[in-house]
């Protein structure tokens, strides 16, 4: 059994056949994740155990000639912010440290219910914040193409462990482009589906009008098949919708007469040569294969950072208000030593000390975006603007099928390269937040590596983003799909 | 530019406990707002404010009585301080 050549499919497959069982493919990959994540810490906690147990119940089924679903004994990583029952959920956090979920979310549920194996939780940006999941608590997580190197963010654990080979799939959110840029800078797939499309039920909140969960894979068949487990509408997550029937399901795709949009604004000075050239190849092979390549324009695309970095803080502060040393989480009041006198002691201490350099930034950004006699110079501009930005993407879809873009204007960074300039980091996700802003679906496809005398470690990866209208991932997937099949 | 008097303000709206760190928060904040400006560039006449993608109002359910279930008990065991089934807390008045 090679880790490096499995997929979903071939894993059912040897299932199946029986070239291996369950319990074998769960032990294999938690050998190589003993061999290897030592170096790349993707995973934040491991549940070997648990894992052999469910692995068993799979084997069982198929010894007693019951049939098993496709993804029956499959081994799977669920980033640390997202609920699994009875496991640790820490958000990458200090203030979530030693939290027990008290229940799964939603997305964990349909798919035990498939019968994934749960291998571990891997780790991320505190509270999802960050794009190089330098900004955990618990330590940084290393590209697996050069351990230098971040791996992206905040997904960036989920997207490693994918990587690497030490899962088969794994779950991040997306609320900026958390999922598509570090399956980017990993040379993997991820998934961003449309607002409303995925249950949010049991996903730690950052910024509620904008996360999702999506599949982070190594093809885009395995991508559909996750996606197409978890979608749905749930009772638990009013803002969760149904899939319309149409959905760009209806058969398949064409290549022939496919028109793909490519924003003249995305192509901007900032973005690395050798990724310009790349992405530029990928397109003309779209052209080749039938596509029309058409240039649009999305004037509001400048704006749409500034525009993020209004909302997205804005409404964490609201959302971690909820981390107060009293209900859960990291308390003042455990401590040995009382240092609290007061509740308000009590408040201040406890986020004080738990929340992280970068998280506690954001909350004062949106505190103060939010405070009396700001509200309607930031927030309520930045929602007037998020309008503009959606209405943007809408008219360029009367004209298109799917816009492609980099995922990143960047390769994988160094460790350290950007810490210490908050908005330098910010920029590396200029391509993906407009998706977020507008709600739209958007897939990472690995579209190459870069050439590797730039760099030491070896060539890096490089994804390509691409766009679709509300609830047509089947269609975006599709057309990823043709990246390779040629 | 935002004053330390202005971060000391904010961070106790925020009840977040800082640490002589009015002088970093300022900067920090400060450049952040610089680029956030450019957002006064844009015409926002007449335009009507977004708050979540897609089209949902109204989501009601049936009001009806909470189960006592196995999560509740777990969300008591999360508690830092609590006696019985309450938690426990610093005086509020």
């Amino acid at each position: 059994m090679e880790l490096e050549n499995l997929t979903i499919e071939k894993a059912h497959q040897g299932l199946l056949k029986k070239e291996f069982s369950a319990q074998e493919l769960t032990e294999r990959y938690f050998q190589k994740i003993e061999e290897e994540d030592k170096k790349i810490h993707s995973y934040l906690n491991l549940y070997q155990d648990l894992a052999i147990l469910q692995a068993k119940e799979t084997d069982e089924m198929i010894s007693r000639g019951k049939k098993i679903n496709l993804l029956a004994g499959i081994p799977a990583a669920v980033k640390d912010n997202i609920m699994v029952e009875n496991l640790k959920c820490t958000a990458g956090s200090k203030i979530l440290e030693s939290y027990v979920a008290p229940y799964d979310a939603t997305v964990v549920k349909k798919l035990k219910r498939e019968g994934i194996i749960i291998l571990g939780k891997t780790n991320l940006d505190e509270f999802a914040m960050g794009s190089s999941t330098e900004n955990s608590s618990f330590g940084p997580t290393r590209n697996p193409s050069d351990l230098e190197r971040v791996p992206g963010g905040s997904s960036g654990g989920s997207a490693a462990a994918v990587a690497a080979n030490l899962c088969l799939f794994s779950l991040g959110s997306d609320t900026g482009g958390s999922i598509r840029q570090p399956a980017s800078f990993c040379g993997v797939v991820g998934l961003k589906p449309t607002y409303g499309a995925v249950s949010r039920y049991g996903l730690i909140a950052f910024a509620s009008s904008l996360d999702q969960i999506g599949p982070i894979t190594k093809t885009v068949e395995d991508c559909q098949t996750i996606f197409n487990a978890v979608l749905g509408k749930d009772e638990m997550d009013a803002t969760s919708v149904s899939l319309p029937p149409s959905g760009g399901r209806d058969g398949k795709s064409q290549i022939k007469g496919l028109k793909i949009g490519v924003p003249k604004e995305y192509f901007i000075k900032g973005m690395e040569a050798e990724v310009e050239k790349m992405i530029k190849a990928a397109i003309q092979k779209y052209q080749d294969l039938g596509a029309k390549i058409v240039e649009v324009s999305l004037p509001y695309t400048e704006y749409a950072l500034p525009c993020y970095y209004i909302i997205a803080p804005s409404e964490a502060s609201a959302n971690l208000a909820r981390y107060d040393g009293i209900k859960y989480g990291y308390s003042t009041t455990r401590r040995e030593q009382k240092t609290a006198n007061s509740l308000l002691d009590i408040y201040l201490q406890s986020r004080g000390e738990g929340f992280g350099a970068e998280v506690r930034r954001r909350i004062m950004l949106g505190t103060y975006a939010l405070s009396a006699g700001y509200y309607d110079a930031y927030y309520l501009r930045a929602q007037k603007v998020r309008t503009l930005i959606t209405k943007d993407f809408e008219k360029t879809f009367k004209k298109v099928d799917a816009i492609f873009s980099p995922t990143s204007p960047t390769p994988a960074f160094k460790i350290g390269e950007k810490t210490s300039d908050p908005l330098e980091m910010y920029l590396s996700d200029i391509y993906t937040v407009s998706v977020n802003l507008a709600g739209l679906p958007a897939i990472s496809i690995p579209v190459g590596k870069t050439s590797s005398s730039q760099n030491q470690g070896g060539g890096l990866p490089v994804g390509l983003q691409i766009i679709g209208k509300p609830f047509e991932e089947e269609k975006i997937m599709e057309i990823a799909k043709m990246y390779d099949n040629k | 530019m935002i004053s330390k008097e202005e971060v000391r303000h904010i961070a106790k709206l925020a009840r977040l406990g800082i640490n002589q760190e009015e002088e970093k928060f300022s900067k920090e904040l400060s450049l952040i707002l610089d680029y956030i400006e450019k957002l006064k560039e844009v015409d926002v006449k007449n335009v009507k404010p977004t708050s979540y993608s897609g089209k949902i109002e109204n989501i009601t359910r049936k009001d009806t009585e909470a189960q006592k279930s196995e999560k509740t008990s777990k969300l008591l065991e999360l508690f830092p301080d609590r006696k019985k089934r309450f938690l426990k807390t610093k005086q509020i008045f």
